[in-house]
């Protein structure tokens, strides 16, 4: 009898993920609700890691007919000591056996893993850039080369060596061009011939031969091929991050770890959007420095506040090293609001002059005590300052933030996607 | 001395043809068995976690609920909860048997034994899957259901498709039909046998009953009632056949999709009915086999003792006390009976004799379990063959638990001379389905009145259906039915214990 023996093993795998996404999209509300919760729980950090969700299984259920209650007979193996006609306690409480999905109602929660990329995607769902085109720019959007086919004309540089070699070398077999060692075996056939006659004919084969190579060219210019360029635009795929964050004494460590998240799911959005981006860290007291993420966030500082200054570093460095129509420019601000009063005007100045007309998008996070809600206090300097500015036509998005819990929504809120705005806008 | 098949742990392609070759050569010469050509294919734990989410099938239509099942597989395993099998055996021809790659040599010898060999043999020889699957078309049919699913889809929209395969699959355990049907007799037989009942008239025709009063007849409703019922094959315990049939709203091929899902769940229906007996025979074939290759020199001890350690886990058996027991394993308990049998049949004991006088010193083993195999199911089968050394060995006993009881669960009956028969019967209806699924079936439908539909649900030993997972069944019931759908659930003496009533949702609109 024959029998087959078969690898399956490199058969493609993932024959299940159409069915996996059907479940997912089926459940969506229920696994975004579970990735909110998951996402709030963990470290911002991680995030992006994917992992296991739990999921009321409510909803997900496939319901039987099933039988319960009742009069029970059961046949059981390993009886120690009990005769006919025994009675056993009942233990309390029943019997509570755990069992596969879909059977029993005793689970009323289901756990699975998702990816990393169904996580962030389901996280990021409905959540979207404000602005991703460039607006001004929109024009000199920069343009790329890119490869397109071979051409006949062009310059030396840029010839097709292995095409232009394989079409010789087509030509010269359709027409027949008398190959090296042919000519080579004639002539020794020639040199081994004793007959007069014999070596007459074979001196004029050859002489054929040697007149046709010639005929027919090695290379001609019809074989030559050029590589083909064309220019297309290229979307600017790059983004940068501005962090600026005050980090003069009066911001705790509570209200930095506030900033971080908001910072963290900026980068984590950003990441998702462009396949490059960078982020810049400017913490200012009086002063304003580019420092590193360990220093930013960690880093002791003290002094004075002017926010102009971490303003004035942003802007410079836009100009040195983030030309605005190669890098989409997002910034976010995180303040305890506190600034020096006599800043105000120059604040005011150089955010609506130099840094909103490059920036894709600016937000400004209010961040304050746990607990103390900073709603029913009056408003600090730069929050009046900012307000007035929005008010007068700014694109700023600003809001206030105490608790941990209140990042994801506040995040959500300044980016949920605002079609009818855009719409709106469109003609 | 014979070549070894293998030395250690490592296999090649070379080496399942040799380790194949070897165990059919023992299964069709020493066991007389009698195999589907075999197909084996060597998978990845992923490809065997994508098998376990399409019920163990190479081919399956795309549903959510089989991504469920991935994801909580895929979970567990991840986690490391839960192992994956070492191989997965479809009944086909060819009988295809999946083998995880990461077996070691020793264990594909066994699952080449225990699943190409063992199972195979049981697939095509026991009488339940003769008589309700195809094994010669259902692949076929599997991929004719694929595309036919996706064709829906494309034609009348996901989730409609959806919607019906999802009341479809939750009435899949009461789409099943439990007896074969009668075959239809073509009109040549028809006339003959009318012919030979019209000469048995003849025959027996007598005046004298034309002066013998008549009972009273039947009232109009009754008779109404009852060509109704005959009318549409009532009572029917087929869910999805009657739905199929007699649905007066479905589309064409919303009844196909029914069709499918009724099919598959039928295709399936044997195997829950011979748990104990189809692992019993592969792990008694796996068994016999890996014996007789390594006293033919062909294994090793060392990879022998591996066998052993695995087969030891398979046939493990935690007493009901054993925080690890979870019911009667079905390895153990038909591997144990197997080998009680072959016992039986060489060197029975007087107890034997008096209650196993057919198999009792037979001494054909092999003749004797491969009847067995062919024509029991594992209701019928413990009712047989259960013997009271095993009863013994194993220690069995039969718990009442009766609510009203205030004292507690009653030992009903133990390993003893009064209890043998009583244990046995009881631990056979443990496995009858009939006992196990709810006894449902449609009762009436007034099709010309207000085509409510009426099912009645025969509640054994007070076991009622659990409340909210019968309205959602009846939910999708009624979805489909597109008319009022009414449970009732009557103990055996017809007294109504409890009424549900469902009125179908509205279609969701954009149907087009």
């Amino acid at each position: 009898m024959p029998i087959h023996i078969i690898d399956r093993r490199l058969n493609p795998g993932g024959k299940s993920l159409e069915n996996r996404q059907r479940f997912l999209r089926r459940a969506k509300s229920l696994v975004q609700g579970a990735v909110k919760k998951t996402s709030q729980e963990r470290d911002i950090r991680d995030v992006l890691e994917g992992g296991e969700v739990t999921i009321p299984l409510d909803g997900m259920h496939e319901p039987r007919f099933r039988r319960e209650g009742g009069t029970r007979d059961m046949v059981l193996p390993g009886n120690k000591k009990f005769i006919e006609g025994d009675y056993l306690q009942r233990s309390g409480q029943g019997r509570a056996k755990d069992s596969g999905p879909g059977e029993g109602d005793s689970e009323d929660a289901f756990r699975f893993v998702l990816s990393r990329d169904e996580f962030v995607d389901l996280f990021l769902d409905d959540l979207e850039l404000p602005d991703l085109a460039k607006r001004k720019i929109a024009q000199t959007e920069s343009e790329g080369i890119q490869r397109a086919g071979y051409t006949t004309s062009g310059s030396p540089a840029n010839i097709s060596v292995s095409r232009t070699v394989r079409l010789a070398l087509a030509r010269r077999i359709a027409l027949k061009r008398p190959r090296k060692d042919e000519i080579e075996e004639l002539e020794a056939a020639i040199a081994a011939c004793t007959d007069e006659d014999e070596r007459e004919a074979l001196l004029a084969q050859l002489e054929k031969l040697k007149a046709k190579t010639k005929r027919i060219p090695f290379i001609d210019p019809l074989d030559i091929r050029y590589r083909r360029f064309e220019t297309v635009p290229r979307p600017v795929a790059q983004a940068v991050m501005f962090c600026l964050m005050d980090v003069s004494g009066s911001m705790s460590e509570h209200m930095k770890d506030l900033a971080k998240r908001f910072y963290m799911l900026l980068y984590v959005f950003l990441k998702r959007r462009y396949k490059h981006v960078e982020i810049v860290f400017i913490r200012h007291t009086d002063r304003a420095e580019e420092v590193d993420e360990q220093t930013f966030f960690y880093g002791p500082a003290s002094g004075g506040t002017l926010v102009s200054s971490a303003l004035q570093a942003m802007h410079e460095i836009v100009r040195e090293r983030f030309n605005p129509s190669d890098w989409n420019i997002y910034a976010a601000q995180a303040s305890d609001g506190d600034n020096s009063y006599s800043d105000g005007e120059l604040t005011g100045m150089l955010l609506t002059d130099k840094i909103l007309p490059v920036c894709q998008f600016f937000a400004y996070l209010e961040v304050g005590e746990s607990g103390g809600s900073a709603f029913d206090l009056s408003d600090s300097s730069l929050w009046t300052l900012y307000e007035r500015l929005r008010n007068s036509g700014a694109p700023l998005s600003m809001r206030k933030v105490s608790e941990r819990s209140e990042i994801f929504p506040v995040f959500h809120d300044l980016f949920q996607r605002r079609e009818t705005a855009q719409e709106k806008a469109a003609p | 001395m014979t070549e070894r098949l293998f030395e250690g742990a490592d296999w090649d392609f070379h080496t399942l043809q040799r380790i194949t070759d070897a165990c059919e050569a023992v299964a069709l010469k020493d066991l007389g068995l009698d195999v589907y050509p075999n197909q084996i294919e060597v998978i990845t734990a992923e490809q065997m976690l994508d098998a376990y989410s399409s019920v163990g099938m190479p081919l399956f239509y795309k549903h959510w609920s089989f991504g469920k099942q991935f994801a909580y597989h895929e979970a567990s395993y991840r986690k490391g909860l839960m192992g994956l099998a070492y191989e997965i055996v479809i009944n086909s021809s060819p009988c295809i048997s999946y083998l995880m790659e990461e077996n070691t040599a020793t264990m594909q010898t066994l699952v080449i034994a225990h699943a190409a060999f063992g199972h195979n043999h049981f697939f095509k020889n026991n009488y339940l899957f003769k008589q309700w699957t195809d094994a010669d078309g259902i692949l076929d049919y599997l991929d004719f259901a694929k595309n036919y699913v996706m064709q829906c889809e494309e034609r009348y929209g996901r989730a409609e498709v959806e919607r019906t395969l999802d009341a479809a699959h939750a009435l899949m355990s009461h789409g099943i039909d439990r007896y074969p049907g009668k075959k239809k007799l073509d009109l040549r037989e028809e006339e003959k046998r009318a012919g030979r009942r019209r000469q048995h008239e003849e025959e027996v025709f007598n005046d004298l009953w034309r002066t013998v009063p008549k009972g009273a007849s039947k009232t109009r409703s009754a008779i109404s009632l009852e060509r109704r019922r005959k009318l549409l094959g009532l009572p029917q315990e087929n869910l999805l056949y009657f739905l199929e049939k007699s649905a007066p709203r479905l589309a064409p091929w919303q009844r196909e999709l029914l069709r499918i899902v009724r099919h598959i769940a039928q295709y399936f229906y044997p195997q829950s009915q011979t748990k104990v007996m189809n692992e019993g025979t592969a792990t008694y074939v796996h068994y016999r086999i890996m014996t007789k290759l390594h006293q033919q020199g062909r294994i090793s001890d060392g990879n022998f003792l591996e066998f052993l350690g695995s087969h030891t886990n398979v046939v493990f058996q935690p007493e009901f006390d054993d925080p690890r027991f979870s019911g009667f394993n079905p390895y153990a308990l038909g591997f144990a009976m197997m080998q009680d049998i072959e016992r039986i049949v060489t060197n029975p004991s007087d107890e034997d004799r008096e209650w196993f006088p057919d198999i009792a010193g037979r001494n054909d083993v092999m003749g004797v379990l491969r009847d067995v195999w062919a024509n029991y199911r594992d209701e019928s089968f413990i009712g047989q063959f259960l013997s009271p050394k095993l009863m013994r060995h194993l220690r069995m006993f039969h718990l009442h638990d009766d609510p009203e009881e205030r004292a507690g669960i009653r030992v009903d009956a133990i390993h003893d001379e009064r209890g043998f028969r009583r244990v046995r019967r009881e631990l056979a209806r443990q496995h009858d389905v009939g006992y196990i699924d709810a006894n449902i079936e449609v009762v009436d439908v007034d099709l010309s009145g207000d085509r409510r539909l009426i099912l009645h649900h025969h509640v054994i030993k007070g076991a009622q259906l659990n409340e909210t997972d019968a309205k959602r069944v009846l939910q999708h019931l009624a979805d489909l039915w597109t008319y009022d759908v009414s449970l009732i659930e009557v103990d055996a003496n017809d007294k109504v214990l409890r009424e549900y009533v469902v009125s179908p949702r509205p279609i969701p609109a954009a149907v087009a």
